[in-house]
């Protein structure tokens, strides 16, 4: 054995410890938060961008930026007949539909027939529907599935995103968002 | 009945793991002697109680006992006899009981074998072994119990994801799991080192065989993890750094840093506190890996594999191991001597040089694969891809992959530049050449395959320099070792600089009867049929395809519909060819009646994983080779004692 | 410890947004999300989601995303040079409906549907960071796999900086040590 001199300074050695520490202190913090793991529109406070989208079904008009900004606050449903949450909250959209929200549609890779069927036994509780085979205007708005639910304000102003189906206890709380909206 | 055995075995292992740690430490104390010689018999007979445990388990896997929940929900009675089998450690509980089974076992075999370390020493890592394990016990027992009955058996078993049906991926798992746990022996022997404090070249010596073991494994592990994201996922892709994978390179990137670390502790007794605390980095590693992907914390929005207690578990044993070691190793270091030193320009220092950058890269992918957890405290979204891992880890491995080439010509201890400058010309100047040629001949390519291509040519010639001068007969094996495994490096390298710098790619929508090419590949689509495997049936497509003309190869892409559990999975075809390989996918139908096909000509690609099956070959060539090594020096020792005893017995 | 709110993650599938595995559906036990797989743990994982797969088959409500791809979802820009700017970007970005994947390898239909757009774009000309930057505006930074030069990144990238000075400071009184005690014999 050579020296018996110690070998390094003492606060080298507790550093693998102090990472580890940081590194558990994460971890804890991150199973333990409430975390968020939808992918939340960054285009909230934004106006919507400029589309054209043609009528999805033949008893509903298209959707167009313009024809959104009416002056009074509205909802924008990002759907799809061939999701089940969507026609699990058919009823609210129904139920806010008869307080007087309008609501218009964007029906995302979606057939006609297939469009027609789902309306047909769920509802249709749409003003406007409009065929997005592209995602365009869900990308375009920051969407990241369906359903989501937008309230656009009169000036066509995307103010809040609501990510997944609305639920019975969630009307109230889009109705509030829809008064906040006309502000 | 074979259920009930399977736990009534693992409950009298656990048991005897609880002995094992008490005699062991009690063993340690002054007075307590009379427990030592239980120590080694406990941990065998752990290692053969849990491993008729395990054989249970695969024996209820192969009848399909569908009273067995863990059976009925994972199999399925039509699946091939081959998916019955890695049905068993295709799940959760399945394969926590794998791993118990490997640690138990090893320690088994440590107890059997090892005869270089001090007494006290190995009875302080059984120990430790015998500590480790309880946790994963407790685990198994409490939480995730094998061998759990159905109140009323199953009628049919839910069967295993088609993506798991696959022959590669039903061992890609256990082979990384056996790397994973084989580290778990050098933490043991590197608690028990720091114990006792006896960290010296017994313990390296000791340690190493299992390192290289647990490193062969990884090595072939992530080799074939790779190969099998590129051919099942259907894009072509081999690496993208996401958690998981990460969670299987950094393990192998800390035992590549302890294996190199505890050589130089053999052979020089030198870097001892290091090699001691990068044993528990090691199998830190492995833990903190396993945990990212159970616990679903990194799982990016969609993940629906998160079981919080189970993470909860791992986090709790994380803490008891993990930070346990640190605390130790933190008290202990300081009384570790620094052992013999070096000159700055010597193999020691050439060593630690990489072992610096193994470290650096090893840094970079936990901190990227960490970063958006930090991030999300704060608010903030954010994602870590190749765009960032690809040029940070370049930063430490391209000068570490130079210095592979000159590190090993150097001499222990001190050395002069001017002995090896002659030699190191050589790859040198074709490293320089290569980039040249890259620069001339490709252009347009990016920077990093283009550094890859010329420092990947200089290794793959550097790595054979140490033989210069040799007698190539007796050359030792471990030495073959090394030239193998850095040359199979260098050949990885250039694989995938390759791949990435001169793929063509072909998107295309065909008629049977129609023609397209990729690269210089032309091909043909004949005709599509549907067929029929054991539990799925496909669509194939019968494409030819002729390289330059030449003749003309046929490839059968599919994709294929699995009906228990139902799903469907894209199956590629792969045509190789010296110099490339051809990949071929088919798609879905188009509304107009045409096909969608996506080809790719990738050059050279195989060396990617033929280098990396190199690296695992060239450690299994060191580690026969240390084993030799050990067994002679055994018998010698054992001829000297015994001479020694007769000499005593004459006197 | 406490155990974890269930609204922290999808342990039930059906939650919402259902879409991930409805809108790949059609791919089925598509590799795409399933890139986990291979660490057994996730064997449960898929199960449970094809368990839901089969119900919502059962269901009436059993259609599926029946449109063909975008149009430039499976097809190559005719100039090469376009299609390789193209590329190099949809590399980078990232799939918001699989789990780490890029848009250039997944079959996912929103994966198609923006690669759609990525090329028209190209196609039309705009630059490749202006897409990116179009695509961030609308997903925050989560959609880029390439850092985006914002504060919250930079200790990512001082992190290599930080490792090599870490260890030079940690060698060099080593080496500098046996250096003058080796000249001093």
């Amino acid at each position: 054995m050579s020296d018996q001199r110690p070998k390094r300074s003492g606060l080298a050695i507790w550093l693998p410890l102090a990472l580890f520490g940081a590194f558990f202190v994460l971890v804890i913090v991150g199973l333990y938060r409430p975390a968020d793991r939808e992918v939340a529109s960054a285009f909230i406070g934004k106006p919507l961008p400029q589309f054209n989208l043609p009528a999805a079904t033949a008893d509903r008009p298209g959707l167009t930026t313009a024809e959104m900004k009416t002056g009074k606050p509205r909802l924008l449903n990002v759907f799809a007949s061939w999701c089940v949450p969507c026609a699990v909250e058919a009823p609210q959209l129904a139920a806010l539909t008869q307080q007087g929200v309008e609501i218009d549609g964007v029906a995302i890779r979606d057939r006609k027939e297939d469009l027609d069927r789902f309306l047909a036994s769920y509802g249709n509780p749409f003003a406007r529907i409009g065929k997005d085979d592209l995602s365009e205007v869900q990308l375009g708005i920051g969407s990241s599935g369906v359903p989501e639910t937008f309230v656009i304000d009169g000036k066509g102003v995307i103010r809040y995103q609501h990510i997944g189906e609305i639920r019975p206890e969630d009307v109230p709380m889009i109705l509030e968002k829809l008064k906040e909206a006309q502000s | 009945m074979i259920a009930e055995i399977g736990l009534a075995v693992l409950w009298m292992a656990a048991a005897l793991a609880v002995l094992q740690l008490f005699a062991g430490f009690s063993a340690l104390r002054p007075g307590g002697k009379a427990l030592a010689g239980m120590v080694r018999p406990l941990a065998v007979m752990q290692g053969l109680l849990v491993a008729l445990s395990f054989l249970a388990l695969i024996d209820l896997f192969l009848e399909t006992d569908l009273s067995v929940k863990l059976v009925a929900e994972n199999s399925h009675s039509m699946k091939p006899f081959i998916f019955k089998l890695a049905g068993t450690w295709g799940n959760h509980e399945g394969s926590m009981l794998l791993w118990v089974t490997i640690m138990a076992v090893s320690g088994g075999v440590v107890a059997l074998v090892e005869k270089r370390l001090r007494e006290d020493t190995l009875l302080a890592t059984l120990a430790g072994q015998a500590f480790v394990s309880l946790g994963f016990y407790a685990f198994l027992l409490l939480s995730s119990n094998p061998f759990e009955r159905l109140p009323e058996p199953a009628p049919e078993g839910a069967g295993l994801n088609p993506l798991l049906q696959d022959i590669g991926l039903a061992f890609h798992p256990p082979t990384l799991y056996v790397g994973y746990v084989g580290l778990s022996v050098a933490f043991s022997f590197a608690i028990g080192a720091l114990i006792t404090r006896d960290v010296g070249p017994a313990f390296a010596r000791a340690m190493r065989p299992w390192v290289l073991g647990a490193w062969i494994f990884l090595t072939v592990g992530i080799t074939a993890g790779s190969y099998w994201a590129y051919y099942t996922l259907g894009w072509g892709g081999w690496w993208f750094w996401d958690p998981v994978e990460n969670a299987s390179l950094m393990p192998w990137l800390a035992a590549t840093a302890l294996l190199h670390s505890a050589s130089v502790l053999a052979s020089r007794n030198a870097l001892r506190a290091w090699t001691v605390m990068l044993g528990v980095i090691a199998f830190s590693m492995s833990m903190v890996g396993t945990f990212l992907v159970r616990s679903g914390i990194l799982t990016s929005v969609h993940a629906f594999a998160v079981d919080p207690e189970r993470g909860s578990f791992i986090l709790a044993l994380l803490a008891i191991y993990i930070g346990g070691a640190l605390a130790l190793f933190g008290i202990r270091a300081s009384t570790v001597t620094e052992g013999e030193r070096f000159s700055l320009f010597s193999r020691e220092a050439s060593l630690v040089f990489n072992n610096v950058m193994l470290c650096g890269i090893l840094g970079i992918v936990l901190l990227g694969t960490l970063y958006p957890l930090m991030t999300e405290a704060f608010g903030a979204k954010v994602s870590v891809g190749p765009p960032y891992f690809n040029p940070v880890s370049a930063i430490f491995a391209i000068p570490m992959m130079l210095m592979m080439g000159v590190g090993p010509l150097l001499r222990w201890r001190k050395d002069k530049p001017a002995r090896i400058t002659a030699t190191v010309a050589i790859p040198a100047l074709i490293t320089a050449l290569a980039l040249l040629a890259v620069v001339v001949f490709a252009p347009g390519i990016r920077i990093l395959p283009m550094l890859g291509i010329a420092v990947g040519a200089g290794l793959a010639i550097a790595s054979w320099l140490p033989l210069n001068g040799r007698n190539l007969r007796r050359t030792p094996l471990s030495v073959w070792g090394m030239v193998v495994g850095h040359f199979g490096l260098g050949v990885a390298l250039l694989g995938a600089a390759s791949e990435s710098a001169f793929s063509t790619e072909r998107l295309a929508a065909m008629n049977v009867g129609d023609t397209q090419s990729v690269g210089p590949i032309s091909l043909k689509l004949l005709s599509i049929e549907p067929v029929a495997g054991p539990n799925w049936t496909a669509l194939e497509a019968t494409v030819s395809a002729s390289y330059k003309g030449g003749p003309a190869v046929t490839l059968h892409p599919q994709a294929r519909t699995f009906s228990s559990p139902p799903g469907e999975r894209t199956e590629s075809a792969l045509h190789t060819r010296w110099n490339g390989q051809l990949y071929a996918v088919l798609g879905n139908e188009g509304d107009d009646g045409r096909w969608q096909m996506r080809f790719w000509w990738k050059p050279f690609v195989p060396l990617l994983w033929l280098g990396g099956l190199l690296v695992a070959f060239g450690g299994l060539l060191a580690l026969i080779g240390r084993v030799a090594q050990d067994v002679k020096r055994l018998r010698v020792n054992d001829k000297i004692a015994f001479r020694k005893a007769r000499q005593d017995m004459l006197k | 410890m406490k155990p974890l709110q269930s609204s922290h993650r999808h342990s039930e599938p059906f939650h919402h947004h259902s879409q991930p595995f409805h809108r790949h559906s059609r791919e089925g036990g598509n590799p795409a999300h399933n890139r986990w797989n291979w660490i057994p743990a996730f064997a449960g994982m898929t199960k449970r989601v094809v368990l839901a797969m089969m119900i919502i088959l059962a269901a009436p409500l059993a259609a599926q995303d029946q449109l063909p791809p975008a149009p430039l979802a499976y097809k190559q820009l005719d100039d090469p040079a376009q299609e390789a700017k193209a590329q190099a970007l949809m590399e980078t970005l990232r799939c918001l409906k699989c789990q780490s994947q890029s848009i250039a390898d997944s079959d996912a239909p929103m994966a198609g549907d923006m690669r759609h757009q990525v090329r028209t774009r190209i196609a039309a000309g705009e630059d490749p960071e202006a897409i990116r930057a179009w695509l961030v505006e609308r997903y925050g930074d989560y959609v880029s796999y390439a850092p985006q030069n914002k504060p919250i990144m930079w200790p990512l990238f001082a992190a290599p900086l930080v490792i090599l000075l870490l260890a030079a400071i940690l060698l060099r009184g080593r080496f500098r040590r046996s250096d003058t005690k080796e000249s001093g014999e």
